[in-house]
């Protein structure tokens, strides 16, 4: 085989578009598999590509998931908040844009989130961890059960 | 408050807690009251802590309850490695009430999510031991005759001591002034001066209270421990300007009474003791009145 003939056209990496479904815009690269598993989507049977590293002037490298077939609840998509702050949600209907959205903190959240103190329930026993949002804007939880703080320095994604 | 948990000084709301302080100068009244009777109140002391847990068992007895327990987890199945989760699932079938007394921070929240019976924290780790706020603003409400606009001073570990915390949010609801003396390194942490700021009540702050000591309506003292130090040196330097002695006292108003969680090392000199305005052995016996009360608005006697 001749080296040079597969590379003849230039390739692209093409994300197809989707006939229905949500497109998932400027998630950080690294924290798109968070993002993923937030939304359960390693557990769906619906097709879902998604491309990671692109170039982003905001973000450096971003990420984009595009899923069929899926509309989110605002409730559900902003649990996503905390690892892609500035993710952006174009919703398709016939493969064509009819909505875009942004994703906000909620002002509780449960699961997702590690309580940073070593010495809180959640930390020793199979407790889902609860947090109140006391800040959204440099997020800051402030755990249901120990009630210290955790903030966006310290957060770590379950 | 029937049927509800006590975890943190927060769940109640200030009629509650003044419900609660009412409620705890009947028992002071009459504290022989049979209202616990064929009751089963189980006492949890996961770590150890004799004061607290005698001061309960005694509030309980007083009422006439029986008391089931341990106090101390190495000598249970916690020891062979069960978790928090089942040992109160099991233990709140045996009884009517749980008081539990905890390392971990949350865990009393946690297990009055899981019990079937209510859950009194008393002690989570650093977080929260409400039946001790309780019992302070009882102790200063008793003897200034009112809870609203007293001058509070706060002397000795405020960083780290939970007691002054939970005190100061809590007289936070009466328009209290605040003096805060502690060394550089104990001060209040920035988050509860951010609360005061909000609820638009005064503070100062001060690394000595000689000068303003005739203001105070009531000295909250703490323990300065050697332990809370990176420097030793700064101990050595600070450890003595936090000791109350009697000397101090000469200039005090007459109604200003000295309080004290306990127990004491050297932080107030026994020479105070004597000391009309010495209350912290007072404090204590208004502890198992406070409980009385506690216990039996949790389970709905009163």
């Amino acid at each position: 085989m001749k080296e040079g003939i597969i590379m003849k056209e230039p390739k692209q990496l093409s994300v197809s578009a989707i006939q229905n479904g949500t497109v998932i815009d400027h998630v950080p690269a690294n924290n798109l598999f968070k993002v993923i598993q937030i939304l359960g989507l390693d557990r769906i049977d619906n097709q879902i590509t998604f491309g990671t590293n692109l170039e982003s002037k905001k973000l450096g490298r971003k990420a984009i998931i595009k899923i069929s077939g899926i509309y989110f609840e605002d409730e559900d998509i902003n649990r996503i908040a905390l690892v892609a702050p500035a993710a952006k949600l174009n919703i398709i209907k016939d493969y064509e844009v009819v909505e875009k959205r942004v994703v906000e903190v909620p002002d509780h959240i449960t699961g997702i989130a590690k309580c940073m103190n070593p010495k809180c329930i959640t930390n020793f026993e199979a407790v889902t961890t609860k947090f109140k949002v006391v800040s959204k804007k440099n997020v800051a939880l402030k755990c249901h059960y120990c009630e210290k703080i955790t903030t966006q320095e310290n957060l770590q994604i379950i | 408050m029937k049927n509800r948990s006590l975890v943190s000084i927060d769940d109640f709301s200030t009629e509650e807690i003044l419900k609660i302080l009412h409620l705890t100068a009947e028992f002071e009244k009459e504290p022989i009251q049979k209202l616990l009777e064929g009751k089963v109140i189980a006492t949890l002391f996961f770590e150890p802590s004799t004061r607290t847990r005698l001061s309960f068992e005694s509030a309980i007895s007083r009422l006439g309850g029986k008391i089931v327990g341990f106090s101390d987890a190495s000598s249970t199945s916690v020891s062979k490695g069960e978790t928090l989760n089942d040992t109160i699932r099991t233990v709140s079938n045996y009884c009517d009430l749980i008081v539990m007394r905890h390392p971990i921070e949350g865990s009393a929240r946690f297990a009055s999510e899981i019990s079937s019976v209510p859950i009194i924290n008393a002690g989570d780790g650093a977080n929260q031991h409400p039946s001790q706020t309780l019992l302070d603003l009882y102790s200063i409400k008793k003897t200034q005759g009112r809870l609203e606009d007293l001058n509070i001073f706060l002397v000795g570990d405020l960083k780290y001591g939970r007691t002054v915390h939970s005190l100061m949010m809590a007289m936070s609801h009466w328009n209290a002034t605040f003096n805060f003396i502690s060394p550089e390194e104990l001060k209040m942490p920035e988050e509860y001066k951010i609360y005061l700021d909000n609820a638009g009540l005064k503070y100062y702050e001060h690394t000595d209270f000689t000068d303003i000591i005739s203001k105070a309506d009531i000295i909250y003292m703490t323990r300065v421990q050697r332990e809370r130090f990176s420097d030793p040196i700064e101990y050595e330097k600070v450890k003595n300007v936090y000791v109350l002695r009697n000397s101090m006292l000469k200039n005090t108003k007459a109604s200003m009474r000295i309080l004290h969680p306990l127990p004491r090392v050297n932080e107030i000199h026994i020479d105070v003791d004597a000391n009309p305005k010495a209350y912290y052995f007072e404090q204590a016996l208004n502890g198992v009145y406070t409980r009385q009360a506690i216990l039996c608005s949790l389970l709905g006697i009163k």
